[in-house]
């Protein structure tokens, strides 16, 4: 047992750090935010580059066969610096789903295409009825011949403009199932927009889209639920990344910020506040790297827990954080130039993602019952 | 980063807890599991066996009778006791005083106190608090004035932890008022059964008498008994509070006990089911139990910390800080958990040989005893105030 990251892991860390905090400076994000695509296609082919597009996925599919634990330290990069990227999208769901359910012509299509940063995915798992259920689907599809087509609408499939394919789960006869569709499908509509924290997702409206199974259906829930713990330990490990950084303009605010003839982080109650934030960030740090190693080591039963785990204390730390920070900075906090304001947006979306703090309580709740 | 234990740290868990199985009077773990209170000749008996087998000090050097043990070990001990509902190692001799014995005292302190704080002949106490002076221990009067070889001592130590029950007592005491309030305190080792010592009990909220008073009138105390340099005992008392701080944390005992709150919860009829089933008190538990797993995670960083040869710094406040908020919740949630049954209170039923019905569900008894005393916990050792104020000066340099 060993809970300490080792050098090349630290070594990893720093450099992801490095790139981010060279290439996302504030004005650079700030002008991707308002891009057509939200985000740099130069930048993913440094991604690509760089073997971050084949971090987690495995040797033989092209990529690098990383744990989970490296993808979590490249994801609290991005969290860092607020990186906007289709990767959580596109590599962590997608790239995921993809070498799990697919056969060996989709993988050999598509993953190495995915590593170069040759094609983009989206992930459709969502929908409005469903909330975060992921068993609860409404979109049907039907086998008309050596095709299938699929009816209904999917909710908030993040960078779905952009993706050359998209990955849909849909009920089928035989149960729930994943299909794979090209961009251009017949029949696929979709409704574009941004997020409020800066990013790209879609409504994606499916009146009888022509697609292919992706994996045998009947026989997607498990691979769909793996997907997801996967992404909710990633987005964990990225709100690590904006926790810290937030903690760190705080602490410079208050320390420069003077008020009744003196910084106010000389004032107790803000120090205890302060205090409050660190703590909160160190115990989410130690459950989110916990839960990343349980995942890493492929224990479905302790991953799943350790996951949910992760998943409400980063909720409820987050909420913490995010307001603080925002608190502590007085009006500043409230305005959009201030970086304070777009992290602690990230953070609280970041919540709403792949089920949250009520949603993994209670899953904590049942999985832990004795 | 390995989630899991290497089959030597599995084997040497097995062996502790083998070792532990056989050889825990059954007597005392019944106490324990039953927050019954503990008398001095519990504690000595298991620790005298502990002793015997070479484990009672596992935080000391190996020459003064240490074990060698790797910080994982150490930490898989503690989980070991709490989990068998073992009574805990009094720290007053081993944890806090001996580190202070050994980094300052004298050859002669060495040789007299370290083998007797190891088997226990000799039962410590702490005397630091005074009624004047709290979180602002530096304030303290309790004066030690020169006389020959000797300090004469006079004031009065309070909140003295089992103090009925100690041979001697470590104190600061003031020997100078010049300067600084830090730099004009000593730090005396003091026979209990010295002329003019009083012990007093004060009765805390749950029924208990385990803290005191300490009076001392004119005490005669050698100057051979104060640990390094006049003047210096606030530098010694600030390297005892850095010393040992994982297992502040507690996680073992914490795990242990919501053990006991789940199966508590699940014998508490609500509706037609249990209370563990209930939406409301499932979802406090889990947060709890979410809290203790993060908690656990931040002490196994800070032991590998360790392992590599990094000592934990006064990030460990955060541990004595999450550590007792969860062991408050714990006496909280099982307050909650026995509704009515809170209000019975039979002051014998803490003490050993009461074999009456309980009143109400077996389970029921000494919760709320626990949970009215376990509000010292917040407030010893630094309150947890005190605590947040070292983080931000140390850690967040504000």
């Amino acid at each position: 047992m060993n809970f300490s990251l080792n050098d090349e892991q630290m070594l990893f860390k720093e450099s992801v750090e490095n790139f981010v905090a060279k290439e996302f400076p504030s004005d650079q994000r700030r002008f991707l935010n308002e891009s057509e695509e939200g985000f740099s296609r130069d930048h993913w082919a440094c991604f690509a580059e760089l073997g971050w597009l084949g971090l987690s996925i495995a040797e033989q599919n092209g990529g690098l066969g990383g744990s989970a634990l490296d993808l979590a330290l490249l994801m609290e990069g991005f969290g860092r610096g607020l990186a906007p990227s289709p990767y959580l999208a596109s590599v962590v769901l997608g790239g995921e789903v993809v070498e799990r359910a697919g056969s060996s012509e989709q993988k050999a299509a598509i993953l190495p295409a995915l590593v170069a940063g040759e094609m983009l995915l989206a992930f459709a798992y969502a929908e409005q009825g469903g909330r975060y259920d992921l068993a609860r689907i409404q979109v049907r599809a039907e086998k008309k011949e050596q095709s299938w087509l699929l009816y209904g609408q999917k909710s908030v499939v993040f960078y779905a403009q952009s993706a050359d394919k998209l990955i849909v789960s849909a009920a089928a006869a035989e149960g729930i199932s994943l299909f794979l569709l090209d961009s251009g499908a017949s029949g696929l509509k979709l409704r574009s927009y941004p997020t409020i924290d800066g990013l790209r997702a879609a409504e994606v409206i499916l009146d009888g889209a022509s697609a292919q199974p992706l994996g045998a259906p009947g026989e997607a829930l498990p691979v769909i639920q793996s997907a997801v713990d996967r992404a909710t330990i990633a987005v964990c490990a990225e709100a690590l990344g904006i926790m810290n950084a937030l903690i760190e303009m705080t602490l410079a605010y208050v320390a420069e910020r003077k008020q009744f003839g003196t910084a106010i982080g000389k004032f107790q109650v803000l120090q205890h506040a302060l205090v409050d934030m660190y703590m909160a960030q160190e115990l989410s740090k130690s459950l989110t790297y916990r839960a990343a190693a349980a995942l890493a080591a492929e224990d479905s039963g302790t991953s799943a827990l350790a996951a949910s785990a992760a998943k409400v204390q980063i909720g409820k730390a987050g909420r913490l954080i995010g307001q603080q920070a925002v608190q502590l900075h007085g009006g500043m906090g409230m305005t959009d130039e201030f970086a304070i304001g777009h992290y602690f947006k990230r953070l609280a979306m970041i919540e709403t993602l792949f089920g949250d703090t009520d949603h993994h309580r209670r899953r904590f709740a049942s999985l832990a019952r004795e | 980063m390995e989630l899991s234990l290497s089959s030597t740290d599995l084997a040497f868990r097995q062996e502790v807890r083998d070792f532990i199985r056989a050889k825990l009077p059954v007597d005392i773990q019944s106490k324990v599991e039953h927050r019954q209170r503990l008398v001095k000749e519990d504690y000595v008996r298991w620790q005298k066996i502990l002793y015997k087998k070479g484990w009672i000090a596992p935080g000391w050097p190996l020459e003064h009778g240490g074990t060698g043990w790797t910080p994982l070990q150490r930490h898989l001990f503690e989980e070991e006791l709490a989990a068998a509902s073992a009574p805990r190692i009094m720290p007053f001799g081993l944890s806090m005083v001996a580190p202070v014995i050994m980094a300052f005292g004298s050859a002669v302190q060495k040789e007299h106190y370290l083998p007797r704080i190891l088997s226990s002949e000799n039962w410590w106490c702490q005397g630091y608090s005074e009624p004047g002076s709290g979180s602002d221990l530096a304030s303290l009067a309790t004066k030690a004035a020169p006389d020959g070889n000797d300090y004469i001592v006079t004031g009065q130590k309070t909140w003295t932890t089992l103090a009925q029950y100690a041979d001697m007592i470590f104190c600061l005491v003031r020997t100078s008022t010049e300067g600084k309030p830090q730099e004009g305190i000593s730090f005396l080792l003091i026979d209990m059964r010295s002329p003019g010592i009083e012990v007093h009990p004060i009765r805390t909220v749950d029924g208990g008498t385990e803290i005191n008073d300490v009076f001392f009138d004119n005490v005669r105390v050698p100057q051979a008994n104060r640990i390094g340099e006049e003047n210096k005992g606030w530098t010694y008392a600030k390297y005892l509070l850095g010393h040992e701080r994982t297992g502040i944390a507690a996680v073992g005992r914490s795990k242990q006990e919501l053990r006991q709150l789940k199966a508590i919860a699940r014998s508490e009829p609500v509706g037609e089911g249990s209370l563990a089933e209930d939406d409301i008190f499932a979802g406090k538990v889990a947060d709890l139990e979410i809290e203790i797993l993060a908690l656990e995670s931040l002490v196994l960083r800070i032991v590998a910390d360790e392992t590599a040869g990094r000592a934990p710094g006064p990030e460990a406040s955060i541990l004595k800080i999450r550590g007792t908020e969860i062991q408050q919740r714990l006496s909280e949630l099982a307050l909650e958990a026995i509704g009515y049954y809170a209000n019975p209170y039979i002051a014998e039923a803490r003490e050993a040989g009461w074999n009456e019905a309980p009143i109400g569900p077996e389970h029921a008894t000494n919760i709320a005893p626990h949970y009215f005393n376990w509000r010292k916990a917040s407030i010893y050792g630094g309150t947890n105030e005190i605590q947040k104020n070292i983080i931000a000066k140390m850690v967040l340099g504000l």
